[in-house]
């Protein structure tokens, strides 16, 4: 980069306070022109913030924004796209019953009179996807097209508006490890072509795949500028997390036990009554972990919802201790004692008006002590609540907090303590740590493999392919409603596990079920 | 993107109940009613100058309409009985996430059943101490039926409550108006009275007066219902079930509550408050049941509740505010020579800036406070 060029976007001692709270402490930061610039931090660390700040949705209280060298005020989202900037929001701002290319001119249409131009935006679209690699299809609806398509589309929207400066928040959060890498070309061409990146994360690996620099923010400060060639995950944890952090889950070898969750051929339906689980039959023993790896939609959010009673399959039995629990209850299947970390947890797992103290009794509120009859007991749930913040070690300024206040950690953290804290034999727990920091991964984890060492039989599922090598004694593969393998956490590997995720069954079967497959195209040709 | 802001935004937390925040906490959302009250009163001082009037002479026979006597005391606390009930019952449907648009035919549903048990010869005799709860409760029972019906279709078949309510007044509303002036068969109808009304419900079911005025039980009843919703909502499992429904539904079935359940409860209790609300209209005032008897104050009660924000507490100083403005409204047509009408539209204009509350904080530089549980009351439109 040539030394004349002005850096793309600079912010000079930016500091933003919140009641309470300094969400960002004299921060100053610089994206070069043409770099992919990481910026890492915890939940609440103030990335959001910064960006925010960046894109016209919060006035800093101190300090300056410059746009290629010259000072700007940025007052609304419309002065940063007409300086060029555009964001990728974490989740999409689409309309689903829209085409891709209404949803590209949308609010930057090209009229022909009182008409839209839909041939002029169409070419102008299908131009830039091509410039940059960015497959979309124009006249697709939003509502039919993949996840990583639509972030394709966002992307596009961006550019469409003409932004140089293109901020992802957390872009791969919602991707398969494929998609993440197809995404990482995107940004290589695009900044091969000129555009600057700020790619905000959590994810270490990714980072240090794709980034030219990385930038860590700790408690609303920059703690330090990096590169992929100057550091490590376990470096760049520690500046996270201000302290050292342990990648690995240390755990001795499991001791199964009794066998505690017995599925049988177990068929779902979705919410549109297409069939998402296809025929699932597994054991879970005491003391053990079942890892289920596999990417997002393939019928675990559905195996889980069917096995905690929020879904009624529509056959197969699903057996708890020995008790047949098929199409029962939620609080039939709480009672008898199974734990669940719901995959979304703002929309399941908590109610963001209530306080914390009674967030942690969400499920328990109806028994004693919590309640003598019909009438609650505030004392109790007030004591429960501290008790559960100190063990747990909830950040809440006080148990009368609301939960939505509490960064997103914070708030899993709320959860996990509610779940793990009663007398539990099977923990169910879906995408635990999804989205949040690295330091509250951390303690899930060992809290995970503690229930474990109890004797407690954990269903994990997750999309992190870490985190299930990392947690599980046994790793099952999901795809397309299937358990398509099953196999000893020491014997898989990353590869393979991708492999299967995708689809690819192993090796020497993939040699058959080609032949099968080009057999039985043959058949249908003819 | 919106919940990762709130999520990176801290907000101030909820002190420790007993403190002084606390208090502060307990009195704040107070400020956008009152200031919407206080800038529909001015633009109402705006309308009663072009129309010719002094806004002083106005608002001051309306004051004194309102409170300047004992005897104008005890009126408006009477006109002010149904509000605060009938609000309680729409503020009930607000927290558990239904928007009770049936207040009025409840109301109907109530009054029908109470007045029935008031007059009909099968009840004479009783002594009041049973009469009057037996009236009282029939009244519950009648707008609890009335409730429970959208309830039931919401529950079941996911039907809008909105719309299902508002078809119910209608019934309710055409039903009493067919019950009472039917003389083939003879229903409710008073065959001896030159309009149509039901026949005077005996003395014994009458609510007892009070202090020799106009005052009667209802309002009694209206402070004890106060109380009652409070502690059912804030201290009952029943309660913690009912605002978690309509705080996240999903997070109350992940919680392995009833969500069906919880809803039809919370339609039938609404629907109970304002059948007593109705019970207690017939039993206290003129002693029986006429159509058009309640005249929109099922409506008006959706009024009352959004403007004490569904705290039960709020509907005590909402539900008198309403009253006020009727009561108050005759005086000031006497003295400032203005229509009574233009009470409605004062009403109207709180209303407005309640639900604007927007343009009020915006007016009043008053900081947005963290959205709580009562917001919840515009969600469900159209899902």
């Amino acid at each position: 980069m040539s030394a004349h060029v002005p850096p793309a976007l600079e912010v000079r001692g930016i500091t933003k306070r919140f009641p309470g709270v300094l969400a960002n402490d004299h921060v100053s930061f610089t994206l070069r022109q043409g770099e992919i610039h990481a910026l890492l931090g915890e939940n609440g660390a103030g990335k959001t913030t910064l960006m925010n700040i960046i894109y016209g949705l919060y006035r800093p209280d101190e300090g300056d924004i410059y746009v290629r060298g010259r000072r700007v005020e940025i007052h609304s989202p419309n002065d940063a796209i007409r300086l060029g900037i555009g964001m990728v929001h974490q989740h999409f701002m689409l309309v689903p019953t829209l085409t891709v290319t209404e949803n590209i001119v949308l609010g930057h249409e090209v009229t022909r009179g009182p008409l839209l131009d839909r041939r002029h935006a169409r070419e102008r679209i299908q131009e830039l996807s091509r410039q940059y690699g960015l497959l979309v299809d124009p006249d697709a609806y939003v509502q039919d097209i993949s996840v990583g398509h639509q972030q394709r589309v966002e992307i596009v929207k961006a550019l469409y508006r003409q932004a140089d400066i293109l901020i992802l928040d957390e872009p791969t959060s919602v991707l398969t490890p494929q998609e993440a890498e197809d995404l990482f070309a995107v940004m290589r061409s695009l900044t091969a072509q000129g555009k600057s990146i700020i790619f905000i994360t959590h994810k270490l690996k990714e980072v240090l795949a794709v980034a030219d620099r990385i930038s860590v923010l700790r408690a609303g400060r920059l703690v330090g500028t990096t590169t992929p060639a100057e550091t490590d995950e376990a470096t760049l944890a520690a500046m996270m997390v201000g302290r050292e952090v342990v990648l690995r889950v240390e755990k001795a070898p499991a001791q199964p036990g009794e066998e505690v969750l017995r599925v049988e051929g177990l068929r779902v339906l979705d919410d549109r009554g297409l069939p998402a689980v296809n025929g699932v039959s597994l054991t879970v023993r005491a003391g053990e972990v079942l890892g289920i790896a596999g990417v997002q939609g393939n019928g675990q959010t559905e195996l889980v919802e069917a096995l905690t009673g929020l879904r009624r399959p529509e056959s197969g039995r699903i057996l708890i201790n020995g008790r047949d629990v098929t199409g029962r209850p939620p609080r039939l299947i709480t009672e008898a004692g199974t734990a669940h970390v719901p995959e979304d947890r703002q929309r399941d797992g908590m109610v963001a008006a209530y306080t914390v103290a009674d967030n942690l009794v969400l499920n328990t509120y109806y028994k004693p002590p919590f309640a003598r009859g019909l009438v609650r007991d505030e004392a109790q749930v007030a004591q429960f609540g501290r008790r559960l913040v100190r063990e747990f070690d909830i950040r809440t300024p006080s148990i009368y907090a609301q939960a939505r206040t509490l960064s997103g950690g914070n708030q899993q953290k709320m959860i996990v303590a509610r779940e793990f804290s009663r007398p539990i034999s099977l923990l169910i727990a879906s995408q635990p740590t999804r989205g949040i920091d690295v330091g509250a991964i951390e303690f899930i984890h060992q809290h995970i493999v503690r229930l474990r060492d109890q004797g407690v039989a954990v269903l994990l599922v997750s999309a992190e392919l870490d985190e299930v090598m990392a947690l599980s004694d046994r790793i099952a593969v999901m795809y397309r409603g299937e358990l398509i393998a099953e196999m000893p956490a020491e014997e898989a590997t990353r590869e393979q596990l991708g492999l299967l995720m995708a689809g690819v069954q192993r090796e020497e079967e993939l040699v058959h079920k080609m032949g099968v497959t080009s057999a039985h195209a043959e058949g249908e040709n003819g | 993107m919106a919940d990762r802001v709130v999520a990176e935004t801290p907000q101030p937390a909820k002190p420790p109940p007993g403190s002084l925040l606390a208090a502060w906490d307990r009195v704040a959302p107070a400020t956008v009613p009152f200031f919407a009250v206080f800038t529909a009163l001015l633009i109402g001082a705006g309308i009663i100058r072009f129309a010719g009037a002094s806004p002083l002479v106005a608002y001051r026979a309306l004051w004194e309409g309102s409170f300047g006597t004992p005897a104008a005391l005890a009126n408006t606390l009477v006109k002010s009985t149904p509000y605060i009930i009938a609000g309680l019952a729409v503020a009930l449907g607000f927290k558990a996430g239904l928007f009770n648009i049936g207040a009025e035919g409840q109301l109907y549903a109530g009054g029908v059943l109470a007045v029935l048990v008031g007059f009909h010869p099968a009840f004479a005799g009783l002594p009041p101490l049973l009469h009057v709860p037996l009236a009282v409760l029939a009244g519950a029972l009648g707008g609890m039926i009335w409730g429970a019906i959208p309830g039931i279709l919401k529950a079941r078949t996911g039907a809008h409550e909105v719309i299902n309510t508002i078809m119910m007044n209608f019934i309710a509303i055409r039903l009493t108006d067919w019950l009472i002036k039917s003389k083939d068969p003879l229903i409710l109808l008073d065959p001896s009275a030159s309009t149509p009304r039901t026949p005077y419900i005996a003395p014994s079911a009458a609510l007892p007066r009070l202090l020799d005025t106009p005052l009667h039980a209802g309002l009694v009843l209206a402070l004890v219902l106060v109380l009652g919703v409070r502690w059912l909502l804030y201290r009952t499992t029943v309660g913690f079930e009912l605002r978690t429904v309509g705080a996240n539904p999903n997070a109350a079935r992940y919680a392995g509550m009833n969500v069906s359940r919880t809803i039809v409860l919370a339609m039938a209790l609404s629907g109970a408050l304002a059948g007593m609300a109705g019970a207690g209209e017939v039993l206290g005032g003129q002693g029986y049941l006429s159509p058009d008897f309640f005249a929109g104050i099922g409506f008006d009660s959706i009024a009352v509740a959004l403007l004490a924000r569904s705290s039960p507490v709020g509907m005590i100083p909402a539900g008198i505010l309403w009253g006020a403005l009727l009561n108050g409204a005759g005086l000031m047509q006497i003295r400032a020579d203005l229509s009574i009408d233009l009470i409605k539209i004062v009403q109207a204009l709180i209303i407005m800036f309640v639900a604007a509350d927007q343009i009020v904080r915006w007016l009043y530089r008053i900081r947005v406070a963290p959205p709580t549980e009562e917001a919840v009351f515009s969600r469900g439109w159209g899902r």
